[in-house]
């Protein structure tokens, strides 16, 4: 899968708070979730991003509560993927489960300027800055998160393995 | 200790950090917020049955008693998923507790057992031994539908108390300590394991408000070994047959923190991480709005206990609310039988049934643009308990009743 799309660039320890405020979390509908994504970080953000654009950001990216609504939000906006230095280990689990395609490269957060052109092939986790014409390799994942990628998330996979009505992981 | 319970659970030997396992887990806990999600994604897996109906938790603790109608239809899927799958652990309101304060007071945490809860504070059973950790909520979902879930093995980082805690200091402060030294990722994707003789000398109680905060370290799990306090606390509250386990005196660690804290005071972390940490005596003059004492960081009986010590016979500063919120039913039942209550309400306290609502800025306590709280719960992030320009102060229940006092940030030894 190729990505391309601007860069939205913000920093360290970007929490599943700011990402999604609590008050909106009485619903768990992704349509009415990304309406507010970033919300209490960047107050328009939703309304001046393209589809298909990238968050890229510093360390420990969606720290804080295990709201899968954080990274639901971001995806149900139209986010394309998020590079970032390094996740927080909840939101790192949620954005594979839900497939919401998801990067760590610090050598990409230290290049990329707000506004950049990006792309992104995620399989191979190569990052183009096609405003710099630069690359950088994003941290490989291991077999087993491959695999989940590569079903779609982890209710794809499982849905794979109760078709043999056999549910196990 | 975590590679130890990881391996029991996957049919393996040994593990090393790094790998990835498959564990069978022994409970799965969802809340209101994070359940509804995982029920939906468990109906498009495929099966009718939750692996096993004992070994689920359903609690609706955090928008409840429903606080809109949106609220109450998200509460309404848990209600008619637990009776569906007749689901043993699901607690109605009435029973319902904060969960983290919850489970382990049911008995429902054991030594040794494998917990995973879509809410992150799921680290609090730590305390007792168990490998707990957070997850999103389609791992709930797997894990409801298959019994399992994969971890990658972390590595183990280990905090080494000494010393006897000085007056007005306990598990709060201990935690808070750590966290300003190491920072909010300082223990990202690795176990905090926190022993020596001041966790020794701590009640299960300022065991679990440390290990409750290890996730605001980016930890996994925050595991204490049992011992025989854990063994009196699980008296009378299971018959289950469980495991201790150990680490060995040999074993690797990442990194080995030790410190002395018998000269440490009171903590108090500042907006908006909560790394920005400061010893009372180096806070200034911060005016607050609101007190709040209580969730699942310091919501137990030793907690309002503490509070009702210094509020005996004083009252709130006039311009400060007082919140208490008693982390479970049996809690707050205990604590008007010792007239805590009683104490905390003379003192101008408002005392609530059970919720999470303040603490996450959903409902019982929600700040106004430029009000400032201090709060005994764990996170202080950018809009936690409201506008997204109100401030939290976190710091113990001492502090946070002195302060209510006070209308001031101020060490409980100024009030007292």
């Amino acid at each position: 899968m190729n990505i391309k799309g601007k860069a939205w660039k913000y920093g360290n320890d970007i929490d599943t708070d700011v990402i999604i405020p609590a008050r909106y979390l009485n619903t768990s509908d992704p349509e009415e979730l990304a309406r507010h994504c970033l919300e209490d970080l960047d107050s328009n953000f939703v309304d001046k991003m393209s589809k298909g654009d990238l968050i890229v950001a510093g360390e420990n990216f969606g720290c804080g509560s295990s709201r899968e609504h954080a990274p639901l939000a971001i995806k149900a906006a139209g986010v394309s993927a998020v590079i970032a230095s390094s996740f927080a280990r909840i939101f790192y689990r949620n954005a594979l489960n839900i497939g919401l395609p998801i990067l760590e490269c610090p050598e990409a957060v230290e290049n990329i300027s707000q506004g950049d052109e990006v792309q992104v092939e995620i399989a191979a986790g190569l990052i183009t800055n096609l405003s710099k014409n630069q690359e950088y390799q994003a941290v490989a994942f291991p077999d087993f998160m491959q695999k989940l990628i590569q079903a779609g998330g982890l209710i794809n996979y499982l849905r794979e393995q109760a078709g043999e009505g056999n549910v196990s992981l | 200790m975590v590679e130890k319970i990881l391996a029991a659970h996957s049919g393996r030997n040994s593990v090393k950090p790094g790998e990835i396992v498959t564990a069978e887990v022994d409970l799965v806990l969802g809340n209101d917020i994070t359940a509804p999600v995982a029920i939906r994604e468990f109906e498009k897996i495929g099966v009718d049955k939750v692996f096993d109906a004992d070994k689920i938790a359903l609690v609706p603790d955090h928008f409840t008693p429903n606080k809109d109608i949106n609220s109450a239809e998200q509460s309404r899927v848990l209600r008619d998923f637990a009776r569906e799958q007749q689901l043993e652990n699901y607690f109605e309101i009435g029973e319902m507790g904060i969960e983290h304060c919850l489970l382990p007071e049911q008995g429902l945490v054991r030594p040794g057992e494998i917990i995973i809860g879509a809410d992150s504070h799921t680290c609090t059973y730590g305390a007792l031994g168990a490998l707990a950790t957070g997850v999103g909520s389609t791992d709930m979902a797997a894990a409801m539908a298959s019994g399992q879930a994969w971890f990658k093995v972390p590595e183990t980082m280990k905090f080494v108390f000494q010393g006897e805690l000085p007056d007005w200091v306990g598990g709060k402060d201990l935690i808070l300590q750590v966290i300003g030294d190491i920072g909010v990722d300082g223990a990202l994707y690795r176990s905090m394991e926190f022993t020596g003789e001041t966790i020794a000398s701590l009640s299960l109680a300022g065991r679990m408000t440390i290990a409750n905060m290890a996730i605001e370290a980016g930890g996994k799990c925050g595991l204490i070994a049992p011992d025989q306090k854990t063994r009196e606390y699980l008296e009378g509250r299971t018959t289950a047959e469980y495991t201790e386990y150990f680490s060995d005196p040999g074993a690797d660690y990442f990194e080995v923190r030790e410190y002395d804290v018998s000269q440490l005071e009171p903590q108090v972390a500042f907006p908006h991480l909560p790394e920005n940490t400061r010893g009372i005596s180096e806070v200034g003059e911060i005016a607050i709005d609101q007190a709040v004492i209580g969730s699942c960081t310091n919501g137990r009986l030793e907690d309002l206990r503490l509070a009702a010590e210094i509020l005996d016979g004083r009252k709130r500063h006039s311009e400060v609310r007082l919140l208490v919120f008693p982390g479970t039913q049996q809690i707050y039942r205990q604590a008007l039988a010792e007239g805590i209550i009683d104490t905390l309400i003379a003192a101008g306290a408002a005392v609530s049934t059970p919720t999470c609502g303040p603490c996450l800025g959903g409902h019982m306590g929600v700040l106004a643009a430029g009000e400032r709280a201090i709060a005994t719960t764990n996170r202080n992030f950018v809009g936690r308990m409201g506008h997204p320009e109100s401030e939290v102060y976190l710091a113990n229940p001492a502090v946070a009743a002195a302060s209510a006092v006070a209308g001031r940030i101020i060490s409980p030894g100024e009030v007292v």
